[in-house]
């Protein structure tokens, strides 16, 4: 796989505009995305300058921390946001379905079918870049804990009333977000990376303007020209032309524009005039905003490139699991659960690393059945091979009641990396995975002889189409279609010794972070 | 230079001489600093940045006048805010920091009273301050042996050699233990969130604090009873506030690889020795001048140097313009193995590499299955 996509990066380079690295969109994206392009002050953690947030492209509600020191402000920011944000993120709480799910007894182990409710769609955030969505788990972590003045009456600075609430939310999307395959909260750069290979390194690609410029390079230019105009490109002034997509500023941004303002700002808040406030203020969030639209309407074009992929046949069933994640995160606020603790125990953890493995094998599965050119990737590295079938001869289980078992030869380039004496191989039918296990080669690894081991219906003879035809182009994968979950853990209560014993009093709600008077700088 | 380099260093005045003359006649030299250092360490093939750092020229300047100006710089918010916190955690005398010290890496001591000293480190110029540090660390470690005495050095001045000249070195703080041992105490504003970091930045962080305990440990080994301990204390924002928490971090690999990075950088006078006559990076020189003057001088440009050196930008350019593949990456050039070009990688996936080379070969089988699955993507038949 990884030789594939450095050949692609090579091809773009001479191409001087960006190539494929896939044939579809192996991400579900929501028709109603809500877009944030945060923007974060240098130097302090999670104090929020400004953001871009909406669901309209065309109207994006401008939200600025004129003086980002000032705690009043940040929470006035934060209020707007959760204002903002909450609205849409519960817009898909009520909309369900009734599923079954299958559960299993704790006392006896016994499985049974229990219907629950599974939300239609779920949310969609999407942030410029990578370090947008570690932003977002920030801003969730600073947000989550802290106490309304209805939860404590005490507390001196009390938080607005639906802040810590976003904190929740955001916190379970930038858990989820780790999830291989999760959509519900992704970047562009991350989206447009995984869909193309551009002329230059990795690195580079978190640029959120240079990879486009290389994706879709302006009339008569080459797309290495244009992301080096993207990247470095400054005005006379040394500002840059196409700001960073965030959340860190540009220090010369900083230093000769937003430093200036804000200390304007100040002055004029310690004057008498309202007018001079109100005239200051909207200077910095002029300033603020004009670094954050580039960024924004980069944002909706990565996704208007994407929308023009087909989806990825198997990329729905993934979302699924984001709506179940959904529905089990809006269950667990609607209970009155305490906000996620800061440390996971020991089981709680050891789950979400099996999950994501998991979810990772699944997701590599998936990539490659859906696109021929991920799978192209596999074939080269050994663990698929695609070729023509040459030759079937019929054969049974020697039981009472024969079963079809038909030897099929397949004449293939690829190599896979098969030992003699078995391993059993996969191909989709119709969507479901039908096992096979390797015979022999033949004719110096040209041909490879296979069996077929199952979805062949239950009579004698085979059902119709369940076993390939001379001349049919077949390809088989040596990994597993679907991903099988790990070993069952143990209860949180019966955490054992060696992994700190059974986490304390669940009801003893986390204690909110520490603030004091000079909390800021 | 036409002879072979004579085995022993050559005198010091000259080397001195040709170095002066490489950074330009009216250019001070850039003193080496721990950040460099760190970043030296992490790309030690690289000759161009073992030379120019070594020979004091300004990197900045250079890449300026090389019309590929470096993008580093500070933002003012974040250089007035980490001040403020190294301030407040040095406050009252040290007390709180000493504190932190002895909480983390006490281990058992008696706590750090009223009696603790800060002497005064205040001298002329680098060689004055470090001399002045070199003797401050001598009288504490002996008081803590008389007495038990915790002392608190803010802002030595380390000195250490580094490919044939001197760097001097600035920690935060060095604390010297009663049982005689030498902390080095890192101030970072990044913060510290639930006891857990930025692991890059506490990567970085450890880096830098390696390269301070070599230079420690210069100066003890010419001391009986000063042991450098191998375990800094890291000293960050606790969570969103601006109360310092701190966190042992054991640098041993770090110092241990980067004396090993350290050592085998080629030494500047080799370096310098293989240069033509008359070669200088004086940023007042027009710019082809300069373009030919530091090419003459071979670099290992990655795109990790983006983030690391001044002059990447220039590298960067000139690895673009030689068609390399290493601009990519290291990793795709890992993967490429001999082929260091654009142009022969594509050569060899288009099959005209033969089939002796297993990398052109793979190269042009993933070549035939890329264009195989695109043909069937276009046309689903």
């Amino acid at each position: 796989m990884s030789l594939l996509n450095t050949l692609a990066r090579l091809e773009a380079v001479r191409a001087g505009r960006a190539r494929p690295l896939a044939t579809v969109r192996h991400r579900h994206l929501s028709e109603r995305p809500l877009v944030l392009v945060p923007l974060t002050t240098a130097g302090e953690a999670g104090a929020p300058l400004g953001a871009l947030v909406g669901t309209d492209p065309a109207r994006p509600r401008l939200l600025v921390v004129p003086q980002p020191r000032d705690r009043d402000l940040r929470w006035a920011f934060l209020a707007d946001l959760a204002d903002e944000v909450l609205p849409y993120v519960e817009g898909y709480a009520d909309d369900v379905e009734r599923v079954e799910r299958t559960e299993t007894d704790p006392e006896t182990g016994a499985k049974s079918k229990v219907e629950a409710e599974l939300c239609l769609d779920a949310p969609q955030l999407i942030v410029p870049s990578r370090a947008g969505i570690e932003y977002v788990r920030l801003l969730g972590r600073s947000m989550r804990f802290r106490r309304t003045a209805e939860e404590d009456p005490e507390n001196p600075y009390p938080a607005p009333s639906r802040v810590p609430l976003l904190g929740r939310w955001f916190t379970h999307l930038g858990e989820r977000s780790r999830v291989p395959g999760a959509s519900m909260l992704l970047s562009a750069t991350e989206l447009l990376g995984r869909h193309w290979a551009t002329g230059q390194s990795n690195l580079e690609d978190q640029h959120l303007g240079a990879l486009l410029s290389w994706i879709v390079p302006p009339e008569g230019e080459s797309g290495a020209e244009a992301a080096l105009r993207a990247e470095l490109g400054r005005d006379r002034d040394g500002q840059l032309l196409v700001p960073p997509a965030g959340p860190a500023t540009d220090p010369a941004f900083d230093n000769k524009l937003l430093a200036p303002a804000m200390s304007r700002y100040d002055a004029a808040r310690s004057g008498d005039d309202p007018r001079a406030v109100a005239r200051a203020e909207a200077a910095v969030r002029e300033l603020v905003a004009e670094q954050m639209r580039p960024a924004w309407r980069a944002v909706w074009q990565s996704l208007e490139l994407l929308r023009t992929l087909p989806p990825g046949e198997r990329a729905e069933e993934r979302w699924t699991r984001d709506r179940w994640s959904y529905t089990g995160h809006r269950d667990r606020v609607r209970a009155g659960e305490p906000p996620q603790p800061r440390r996971d125990d020991a089981v709680t953890a050891a789950q979400k690393l099996a999950t994501r493995e998991t979810e990772q094998v699944r997701l590599d599965a998936q990539e490659a059945l859906d696109d021929p050119l991920v799978m192209a990737g596999r074939r080269l590295s050994g663990e698929a091979f695609a070729g023509e079938v040459t030759e079937i001869v019929m054969g049974w289980t020697e039981s009472k009641r024969p079963s079809p078992r038909p030897l099929v030869t397949v004449a293939t380039e690829d190599r896979p990396q098969l030992a003699e004496g078995g391993g059993k191989v996969f191909r989709s039918l119709e969507g479901r995975p039908q096992a096979a296990q390797f015979v022999r080669f033949e004719e110096d690894r040209r041909l490879i002889v296979l069996r077929l081991l199952d979805k062949m219906g239950r009579g004698r003879e085979p059902e119709p189409g369940s076993v390939p035809e001379k001349g049919d182009r077949v390809c088989w994968t040596l990994f597993e279609h679907d991903a099988r979950g790990g070993p069952k853990l143990p209860d949180p209560e019966k955490t054992p010794w060696t992994h700190g014993g059974p986490p304390g009093s669940r009801a003893a709600a986390p204690l909110p972070d520490t603030v004091t008077d000079e909390d800021i700088l | 230079m036409s002879s072979y380099p004579p085995s022993g260093p050559p005198p010091t005045t000259t080397l001195r001489q040709r170095l002066a003359d490489l950074r330009g006649p009216a250019v001070p030299p850039r003193p080496l600093d721990a950040r460099a250092l760190a970043a030296l360490a992490a790309n030690p093939g690289c000759g161009r940045r073992a030379l120019l750092d070594g020979a004091g020229v300004d990197k900045t300047a250079l890449a300026s006048a090389l019309g590929s100006p470096s993008a580093f710089g500070q933002s003012q918010f974040a250089i007035v805010r980490g001040n403020a916190f190294e301030a407040r955690v040095k406050g009252d005398g040290g007390a709180e920091l000493l504190r932190l010290v002895h909480e983390h890496l006490g281990a058992g001591s008696e706590p750090p009273g009223p009696g603790a000293h800060v002497p005064d480190l205040t001298a002329a110029g680098p060689e004055g301050r470090a001399a002045r540090t070199a003797l401050a660390l001598r009288e504490a470690t002996a008081a803590a042996a008389a007495d038990g005495t915790w002392t608190l050095l803010d802002h030595p001045m380390l000195a250490l050699e580094v490919a044939g000249s001197p760097a001097y070195l600035e920690p935060d703080a060095v604390v010297v233990h009663p049982d005689g041992r030498w902390t080095v105490v890192e101030i970072k504003s990044f913060p510290m969130i639930d006891g857990a970091a930025d692991a890059a930045k506490v990567g970085a962080a450890a880096r830098q604090a390696a390269v301070y305990v070599l230079a420690l440990e210069k100066t003890a080994g010419k001391l009986a009873s000063a042991v450098v301990g191998h375990t800094v204390l890291l000293v960050c924002p606790k969570d969103f506030s601006n109360l310092p928490a701190a966190s042992p971090v054991d640098v041993r690999r770090e110092r241990a690889v980067t004396l090993r990075q350290l050592e085998r950088l080629t030494r500047v006078e080799e370096l310098a020795a293989a240069l033509p006559e008359g070669l200088s990076f004086d940023p007042a020189r027009p710019a082809e001048e300069l373009t030919e003057a530091v090419a003459a001088v071979s670099a290992a440009y990655a795109p990790e140097c983006l983030a690391a050196c001044e002059l990447a930008f220039h590298c960067r350019e000139r690895a673009r313009a030689a068609d390399a593949v290493t601009a990519l990456g290291r990793s795709v050039r890992g993967e490429l193995g001999t082929l260091t070009t654009v142009e022969e990688a594509l050569a060899a996936a288009a099959g005209s590499g033969g089939t002796e080379d297993p990398t052109a070969a793979s190269l042009h089988r993933a070549a035939r299955l890329r264009a195989e699955a695109l043909e069937a993507a276009a046309c689903p038949c």
